[in-house]
């Protein structure tokens, strides 16, 4: 199932609606909680299009508390809440700014959607993951077996990468193989984005507005 | 007893030490007149830690206001005199508010006590500041974006570690004889437990005989710890040095009997300073230059 959030709409409605920025901790941790209560009712296995369009500023601290403590929650740990893959959409330079200083104090990593519709990998990542990445990208989705051939690395070689950037939620695992988390073609409206791969796809995108 | 403290004809970081100086040996129950009559000039800094300075006493204090017009007009406009009010006897009379040629309020002196207050703050500088910091400080919108995060983040450090409000205040002017060029000055004072205390609240006193103000200034300002056991902590002031490095800026923080500072080239200032006199919570001040062309 797919979930265009739009991170504005939850800092009205969770903390004021008067509000256009994301600055400060309790403002942050508010807006991440109705971020979480909106991810507890879409299904076990989703993806979740945060959308930064309508945000003015966004600043460390909040940045830390809605980016790194969310991501932390479905990422990189032994058992998260759920399989939830993020797409950060809409985000500004001084956005970036924000999120890259705490996606680096917290080693994670994300992808974002740039204006021209291409998925972007930011964060803590190295250089052979990011390889990796951008291998499936290319190859839309593949086997672990198809990504060895395709990269010259063994097939084992080939496993741990691709799970490593599973467990990251970088890309989607599914029984057909793995496939990158990005944005749909360029001009589409994000809540209408999809993973690659159909099965992850299907649902229409829930507006939070 | 009533005790004369005399303000310094111009008052700024620097120039403040003189009324610290003279508050340190008086028991705070002590009433005090601050005798601003001869004041020609204050800095955002000079207007707020005026206001923390009250906050210290319990006997209300006295403010005697600039003698010269065009000082206390400005002080209004800065709406000093609204909180001022509040907290000290004002002797004399307050100038209605009148508009100055060389310096630009951007952020008049506005109260920090809640996690409102910061969204308020923000608020205001965007929507009223965008254009001076553009136009005047040749500032492009995505550095004014980083201005205002390194505002909001120093804002935010009196509401989560002075325990006691604090005041803010965003002037720009031309720091013609220092630098020859425009500067926009952030200040933000409280006079909370300040830094040392805040690290001991979690931490107790480091087992070391360097255990200081000073000391605890380096490790929250130069190696971000905290007394939050949080490890996303700490990255607001360490953004607010990295913006400070990327713009040629200037970063004091004094607390305590102590006082650092990431300093620039065109600045002469030491990196800390111990041994001042006391004074509780933390004041600080951030200069950003007017980049000129080419840079």
């Amino acid at each position: 199932m797919i979930s265009h959030i739009d991170v504005s709409s939850v800092l009205k409605r969770s903390v004021c609606d008067l509000y256009s920025n994301l600055v400060t901790r309790p403002t942050g941790a508010a807006v991440r909680i109705g971020i979480e209560h909106h991810l507890d009712e879409i299904g076990d296995k989703s993806l979740a299009v945060l959308d930064f369009s309508h945000v003015g500023l966004l600043d460390f601290s909040c940045a830390d508390e809605i980016v790194a403590k969310l991501l932390m929650q479905y990422v990189s740990v032994d058992i998260p809440r759920r399989e939830v893959y993020f797409v950060f959409y809409g985000m500004s330079e001084s956005h970036m700014d924000a999120i890259e200083s705490v996606l680096e104090r917290h080693n994670l990593a994300l992808i974002t959607q740039l204006a021209d519709g291409a998925p972007k990998l930011m964060g803590d990542i190295d250089g052979e993951q990011r390889r990796a990445w951008e291998k499936i990208c290319e190859m839309g989705s593949a086997l672990p077996a198809d990504f060895a051939i395709a990269t010259g690395v063994p097939k084992e070689t080939a496993e741990r990468i691709l799970e490593t950037l599973w467990r990251r939620r970088l890309i989607i695992r599914q029984e057909s193989g793995y496939s990158p988390v990005r944005g749909a073609t360029a001009g589409r409206n994000p809540g209408g984005l999809l993973a690659d791969d159909g099965s992850a796809s299907g649902g229409s995108g829930v507006e939070v507005s | 007893m009533t005790t004369i403290i005399s303000a310094p004809s111009s008052l700024d970081d620097h120039t403040f030490e003189q009324i610290f100086d003279q508050l340190a040996p008086l028991p705070p129950d002590e009433k005090v007149v601050i005798d601003c009559r001869r004041t020609r000039w204050a800095s955002p800094y000079g207007l707020t830690a005026l206001l923390t300075v009250a906050q210290t006493r319990l006997e209300r204090p006295t403010l005697a206001i600039p003698d010269l017009e065009d000082t206390a007009s400005y002080w209004n406009r800065a709406s000093f005199f609204k909180h001022a009010e509040g907290l000290y006897d004002i002797s004399g009379r307050p100038q209605r508010a009148r508009s100055g040629s060389e310096s630009s309020v951007l952020l008049e002196v506005t109260p920090i006590s809640q996690t409102q207050d910061i969204h308020t703050v923000v608020t205001n500088i965007q929507t009223r500041s965008q254009a001076i910091l553009q136009e005047k400080l040749h500032l492009e919108s995505k550095v004014t974006m980083r201005f205002t995060m390194a505002l909001s983040e120093v804002c935010q450090n009196v509401i989560e570690h002075a325990g006691t409000g604090g005041w803010v205040a965003v002037q720009a002017y031309k720091w013609q004889q220092r630098l020859g060029r425009w500067v926009v000055v952030i200040a933000v004072c409280d006079a909370g437990m300040g830094f040392r205390k805040s690290l001991e609240s979690s931490q107790g006193p480091r087992p070391t005989d360097r255990w200081d103000d000073g000391m605890a200034l380096e490790e929250t300002v130069m190696r971000g710890v905290t007394r939050f056991r949080d490890p996303g902590r700490g990255q607001g002031l360490a953004g607010v040095k990295k913006f400070i490095g990327q713009w040629d800026g200037k970063l004091s923080i004094r607390s305590g009997t102590a006082r650092i500072a990431v300093v620039p080239a065109w600045d002469e200032d030491v990196p800390l300073k111990k041994d001042l006199a006391f004074f509780p919570g933390a004041q600080v001040q951030l200069t950003i230059p007017e980049r000129m062309a080419g840079e």
